[in-house]
């Protein structure tokens, strides 16, 4: 299946990604209103940039071919899709436990503590491209099949 | 990040009067500091007091970069508005150059070629085209021939016959290829870091043209890239050995440099990093210093030597060429390298591109490129050498059609240095000589330098040279050739807008109208 692979040797930690990742998954569909007036009702990016010294790299979920978080989903609300092999994920199932967040190896699913939910990654469902993808300047994020 | 540092109200006057102004669409700013991660020099910065995104004007140095990032677009850069009294002698840019060296005392430094008000000769010159005795030809249905050989031609070719045709029995000397009539300039590793020497010699490798190493070295991982390589020599011998000699296709004795002709090579050390070092061949951090003359050549004599010497450790496989500044005695000069046994000169013109020069060089010493290219081209053609050696401008070729001007006034080809720049970013801040470049390009910091993705910017580089090469078949096409070595040295092809006789005359065309 295609993923997202970050490159971190071209990554340049602009956390453009992440500001694209908020936009697409905004309701009005507007960077400025998503990060101005939805951020603080609780939209948050599903991306995020990890920096050490000279080194950044943006992170999301890996969509596993034996995703950790989907084992540890106390109420379903993670579970793969069989026929795309995306790790899916339903907000109204999710009860906040966290559990998910504890598994996840990558640390790529992120509480969202104004919801009392988790985010995370769903490859821009809709989108024929990810959003962050699209958005990174330096070709440090490739949606490619590597299986 | 926070300023953390007192902000003093009084700043010296050459700090407050900047040149730029960052001008925020506050009502779009998002406090995403895309522009704070993105600047260089700091002039964005996270202000703990005020929680959000500001900036300061006096750091800004008109690179653009935020402006190119910032996801709301919400940042414009703008020449600062604060006007001085009108005065036609002491305009701005003078006033800031002595108050600088009040401050500091020292020579000015400057990146980029100039940018001086001087005459741009490519742009009082008109191309010729068929209409109606001679058939223009459509690239797109015909061929058309842009394949340049540079090196030594014979003065006569003779042929045998045999039973399969015709054949060659002059021994013709060694020839770099190209696919384009189109070079990309020296600039060494170390001056740009090593992301876009991989993309030049990537994309020089795909188009079929070659790259000049500049005089860094070559780093080993681009050995491989050696075809479409030509390796240089100048006056410091920074990286230069056996091997290095011979990895490449041809190989350059840079002795001047059109932004700063008779000034040598200044590194500063911040750019000098391991991998540099192991290139250059000299210490981690200390300034690579390359001398003005090359202390091995005081005469055409001298000169003949090393060309010699090259031509020895490379086994004559290799065309050698020598580039010069275009300066006032250039075809004077360009005879002597010929004679010296240059198979390749290269003429280097004011406008040429620089990391670093002292602005006074750069912007009063040497003379417009077209001129010098004339007057060379005409010289060799007089004394009957010019089929002794390939000749190649540099220095201001902003566009395709500059270049095929440039070939019609007698180049054989042309060497792009700024205008590749330009494809993967540059901006022409000129603040190369900094270490700091916003874009990655004039940078080896590591955080920095990664902004320049060697298979991005190979595209890129690639493009831009696909691009002048489809609009040199369209122009070439339109005069009715198919081959552009049909127009090479042709000036009946050009005609000059507005240049008195002297400057026709130097450029051997015709006033438009004649």
């Amino acid at each position: 299946m295609r993923r997202v692979y970050p490159n971190k040797d071209f990554c340049i930690g602009c956390h453009i990604c992440e500001v694209a990742c908020l936009t697409a998954h905004s309701a009005s569909n507007d960077v400025v209103i998503a990060a101005n007036e939805e951020k603080a009702t609780g939209l948050q990016p599903c991306k995020a940039v990890y920096e050490k010294g000279q080194i950044s790299v943006a992170l999301s979920c890996r969509h596993c071919d034996n995703p950790s978080c989907v084992s540890a989903c106390i109420s379903g609300a993670l579970f793969k899709d069989e026929e795309t092999g995306r790790t899916c994920y339903n907000e109204t199932q999710c009860v906040g436990c966290w559990s998910c967040v504890m598994a996840c190896p990558y640390g790529a699913v992120r509480r969202n503590t104004t919801k009392g939910k988790i985010i995370k990654c769903d490859l821009c469902e809709g989108r024929h491209m990810p959003a962050c993808v699209e958005a990174c300047p330096n070709g440090a994020l490739v949606y490619e099949s590597r299986d | 990040m926070s300023r953390g540092e007192i902000v003093l109200l009084f700043k010296p006057i050459s700090q407050n009067f900047s040149d730029f102004v960052i001008d925020r669409e506050n009502d779009r700013c998002i406090n995403c500091e895309v522009c704070v991660r993105q600047c260089s020099y700091e002039a964005h910065y996270w202000d703990d007091a005020r929680q959000c995104v500001s900036h300061d004007h006096t750091k800004c140095v008109g690179c653009h970069r935020c402006e190119a990032f910032c996801p709301t677009g919400c940042l414009t850069i703008k020449k600062n508005p604060a006007d001085f009294r009108d005065n036609a002698l002491w305009t701005p840019t003078y006033m800031k150059h002595v108050y600088k060296q009040g401050d500091t005392g020292g020579i000015l430094l400057s990146g980029m070629g100039s940018p001086s008000q001087k005459p741009i000769y490519w742009d009082n010159l008109q191309l010729d085209a068929s209409q109606v005795t001679n058939p223009s030809i459509d690239p797109l249905r015909e061929p058309m021939e842009l394949t340049t050989f540079l090196g030594s031609k014979p003065d006569q070719v003779s042929f045998e016959q045999t039973p399969h045709g015709p054949k060659l029995t002059t021994k013709v000397g060694p020839q770099l290829k190209l696919n384009y009539p189109l070079m990309f300039s020296a600039m060494s590793f170390g001056s740009i870091n090593l992301n876009l020497h991989k993309a030049m010699a990537m994309a020089a490798t795909e188009l079929g043209i070659a790259y000049n190493t500049g005089e860094g070295g070559l780093h080993p991982d681009l050995y491989k890239y050696g075809e479409n390589t030509i390796v240089q020599v100048a006056s410091g011998r920074f990286g230069v050995h056996k091997d290095y000699l011979n990895a490449g296709s041809a190989v350059e004795i840079k002795i001047g440099q059109g932004a700063k002709p008779g000034i040598g090579g200044h590194l500063p050390g911040e750019k000098i990093d391991e991998e540099v070092s192991k290139t250059r061949m000299c210490p981690i951090g200390s300034d690579a210093i390359s001398p003005a003359p090359h202390h091995d050549i005081y005469s055409i004599e001298d000169l003949l030597q090393l060309i010699y010497a090259i031509k020895e450790s490379t086994e004559y496989k290799v065309p050698v060429s020598v580039k010069i500044a275009a300066v006032h005695n250039a075809p004077a000069i360009a005879s002597g390298i010929v004679r010296a046994g240059a198979d390749i000169v290269v003429i280097d013109g004011f406008r040429g591109g620089t990391g670093a020069a002292p602005t006074m060089i750069r912007d009063n010493v040497g003379i417009p490129i077209e001129l010098a290219l004339a007057a060379v081209d005409n010289r060799l053609r007089d004394e009957g050498i010019r089929n002794h050696a390939s000749l190649v401008v540099a220095g201001g070729v902003r566009c395709s059609a500059d270049a095929i001007k440039a070939i019609a006034l007698g180049a054989d080809a042309v060497y792009i240095g700024t205008a590749a720049l330009v494809s993967v970013g540059c901006t022409l801040c000129g603040r190369c000589y900094t270490g700091k470049c916003p874009w990655g390009i004039a940078t080896n910091e590591a955080r920095l330098k990664k902004r320049q993705n060697p298979q991005v910017a190979a595209k890129r580089l690639a493009n831009l040279i696909r691009a002048w090469g489809h609009e040199i078949q369209e122009m070439l096409g339109g005069m009715g050739l198919n081959s552009i070595e049909s127009l090479r040295g042709n000036r009946d092809k050009l005609r000059g807008l507005g240049l008195n006789e002297t400057e026709l005359d130097i450029l051997g065309v015709k006033h438009a109208g004649r």
